[in-house]
């Protein structure tokens, strides 16, 4: 009898199941754990008060990202609170024998970033870190998803995790992309039609000719917001455009070619069964931009802010009204004549190399609007070194960009990098939350491009007709 | 863990949908180590003016629903970051209980680990409680072994909750504990996958054993 056809889901979940013992959650194994300076000292605190150990610090990696000054890394840290954080999760990954990239590391980053980069993050693999974007890792074909502190503390101690078993989602995209048009635009467009709680209770697995066409990074961009459509994973099956990103990375597998024959095992069975299903098509892609306070809240850069009364739920209606009252925006203003104060381009989501070619190319031979205060935060050391080498920091900074060292930054403003009360900013990042980027800071996602376009014109701009110079 | 058995407390309508975990606990105070004291940062943007006096429109900082331990609120509470700082703030505030048509799922998980009862229960049923909590002090009473909330004035409804979950917030489990009996099981998985099984013996730090 031929085998039940399975989902790259079910495939990475029945491997990864360690037992379901009777009337309790499965208990899930925990390839990989990443872990943060923020999410992580309440952990360490309860593995030290009961006395456990970590079972498998070779498979836990760390590195301080969140609350990290992105400037001169030579300095001390001024805020002493910050210091501390970061001096405890040193601390701890001493105590506890951890592999640390530290901020004087050449490889420290946003652990989204360095996951991959160097190659932790694997197909198949069950990855977790306690925050909500680690389904970027989903694009190289891995379960991976966020936990809270307690959970962390649980894979600490056990290497493994309660789960119930998710239910599975496809997003099939067919169709490509139009030039010009981004990943961010297409998980932006995707998040609007989803809603921010679509995803809600699933793993979404994105399929189709559109998502096969797009890059390793792109990739991790889409999978990235999956949380921002409620689904706590995102993931792609692996293909040939993940293995040539991996091979030769400083963690895979030293047999590669033997790892790849299982890898190519994972994508899901012709005929396997996803608990829901939704088709869109690339082509209707626009370029994208939030003009609310959650990423669902999104418009195509040629519309106008919405009439919250014409939105289709109450809870959009409400949502909608109060969202529009924070971000100073009256509705049937059109997205192009909104005016910015600040550009951030950076964040797990769209902090990588091609990220920063993509701006870069649309910088290049402009000036920075003499309104606009912007910035530039690559995602890893790497990141930083490669765009420094192929010359885009310069295109950046001698335009009047500020160029940076590596972190989350302004995505969510633990540091100092924060907008003042008011600002709006054209942002690269995953969340227009209310003072997500500051108290009273007003955020409109939209993509690197896009971004950069702003910060040149001091206004939204259609991308698509921008003049490369 | 502190364990969850029948609760009844003051309710508080917190009447908005998608209630983001930034709201709940602002950044700012994520730097600190402890998972004590963010009681006092609670909805921190939402309470405090932009001069730092506490805004007297925002619903809980209104005297007549001073000391309320149960939080009502609309769709996709809890959603966006992660951190359980947002349970662990709205606990040490004094919430027991949050009600709403639908929660985040990390946040919803991020509830249980700490003796805090997430309730889901359809729009409709919330609709009527938000509209009975309008008059407050309104008081309702949860029994988590009957999975059944109720009010004084005949508002009944029985709650659904994974049985696991249940089973542990009665008895306040550790849940490592829990999963530390099967550890067998596991290190057979490890075996099984090519992976050396660690020393078993428990000390504290790794480097220190």
């Amino acid at each position: 009898m031929p085998a039940t056809p399975r989902t790259l889901l079910e495939k990475i979940w029945e491997d990864h199941l360690v037992c379901a013992p009777d009337g309790q959650q499965p208990i899930l194994y925990v390839d990989r754990h990443l872990v943060h300076e923020v999410t992580s000292p309440q952990a360490f605190a309860g593995l030290r008060a009961a006395g456990r150990r970590i079972r498998r610090p070779e498979a836990t990696f760390a590195t301080p990202d969140h609350n990290v000054p992105t400037t001169d890394r030579r300095l001390p840290i001024v805020d002493a609170i910050s210091k501390q954080q970061i001096d405890t999760l040193r601390t701890n990954c001493q105590d506890f024998g951890v592999r640390l990239f530290d901020l004087d590391d050449a490889d420290q980053g946003i652990v989204h970033v360095i996951g991959p980069e160097l190659g932790i993050t694997q197909p198949g693999m069950t990855i977790v870190c306690g925050d909500s974007h680690t389904a970027t890792h989903g694009a190289l074909g891995a379960l991976a998803f966020g936990i809270g502190t307690s959970e962390v503390e649980h894979v600490l101690a056990t290497q493994t995790l309660r789960q119930s078993k998710p239910r599975s989602f496809e997003v099939r995209v067919n169709g490509s992309l139009h030039a010009g048009i981004t990943a961010k635009d297409l998980v932006l467009f995707l998040i609007g039609k989803l809603s921010t709680e679509g995803g809600t209770g699933f793993v979404i697995e994105y399929t189709g000719p559109c998502i096969r066409a797009l890059s390793m990074e792109e990739r991790m961009t889409v999978c990235n917001m999956s949380i921002e459509a409620g689904a706590r994973a995102g993931m792609i099956a692996p293909d040939s455009v993940t293995f040539d990103y991996l091979r030769g990375r400083d963690f895979v597998p030293a047999d590669f070619e033997a790892a790849v024959a299982g890898w190519k095992l994972l994508p899901s069975d012709s005929g396997a069964v996803y608990d829901r299903v939704e088709i869109f098509n690339g082509e209707q892609v626009v370029p994208q931009v939030t003009w609310g306070t959650n990423p669902a809240q999104v418009v195509g850069i040629d519309g106008a802010v919405p009439d919250p009364a014409e939105l289709a739920t109450p809870s959009d209606r409400e949502s909608g009204a109060r969202a529009l009252e924070y971000m100073g925006l009256s509705s049937g203003r059109k997205i192009v004549d909104i005016r910015l104060d600040r550009v951030f381009i950076g964040s797990c989501t769209n902090s990588r190399i091609e990220d920063l070619r993509a701006a870069a190319a649309v910088v290049r031979g402009y000036q920075v609007s003499p309104n606009v205060a912007a910035m530039v935060v690559p995602g890893s050391g790497r990141v930083k070194r490669q765009a420094e080498q192929e010359g885009l920091a310069r295109v950046f900074t001698e335009a009047g960009f500020e160029w940076r060292e590596a972190g989350c930054s302004m995505c969510l403003g633990m540091n100092p990098d924060t907008l003042a009360p008011g600002e709006r900013c054209a942002s690269t990042s995953n969340r227009n939350f209310e003072g997500r980027q500051g108290k009273g800071g007003r955020t409109h996602l939209v993509s690197p491009a896009m971004a950069a376009a702003a910060a040149i014109s001091g206004c939204f701009v259609d991308i698509r007709q921008w003049h490369y110079r | 863990m502190q364990p969850f058995t029948t609760h009844t407390g003051c309710v508080v309508p917190l009447d908005r949908a998608n209630v983001d975990t930034d709201q709940i606990i602002p950044k700012q105070f994520l730097k600190r180590i402890e998972r004590t004291g963010f009681g006092e940062f609670l909805f921190f943007d939402w309470r405090c003016l932009a001069d730092g006096s506490s805004n007297p429109d925002f619903e809980l900082n209104k005297p007549e629903y001073k000391g309320a331990s149960i939080l009502l609120a609309r769709r996709n509470f809890g959603c966006g970051s992660s951190r359980e700082h947002a349970p662990w703030a709205l606990a040490d505030y004094g919430f027991r209980v949050v009600i709403a048509p639908t929660f985040a799922d990390i946040f919803f998980s991020n509830c249980f680990q700490n003796g805090m009862l997430p309730i889901q229960l359809d729009e409709q049923h919330v609709d009527e409680l938000f509209q009975r909590a309008a008059r407050p002090p309104y008081r309702l009473h949860i029994d988590l072994h009957a999975c059944r909330l109720s009010d004084d004035a005949g508002f009944a409804q029985p709650f659904a909750i994974d049985a696991f979950r249940r089973t542990c917030l009665l008895a306040g489990t550790d849940s490592i504990g829990l999963s530390l009996e099967h550890i067998d099981q596991i290190a057979a998985w490890e075996t099984a996958h090519g992976l050396t099984a660690p020393l078993l013996d428990s000390t504290l730090g790794n480097s220190q054993r």
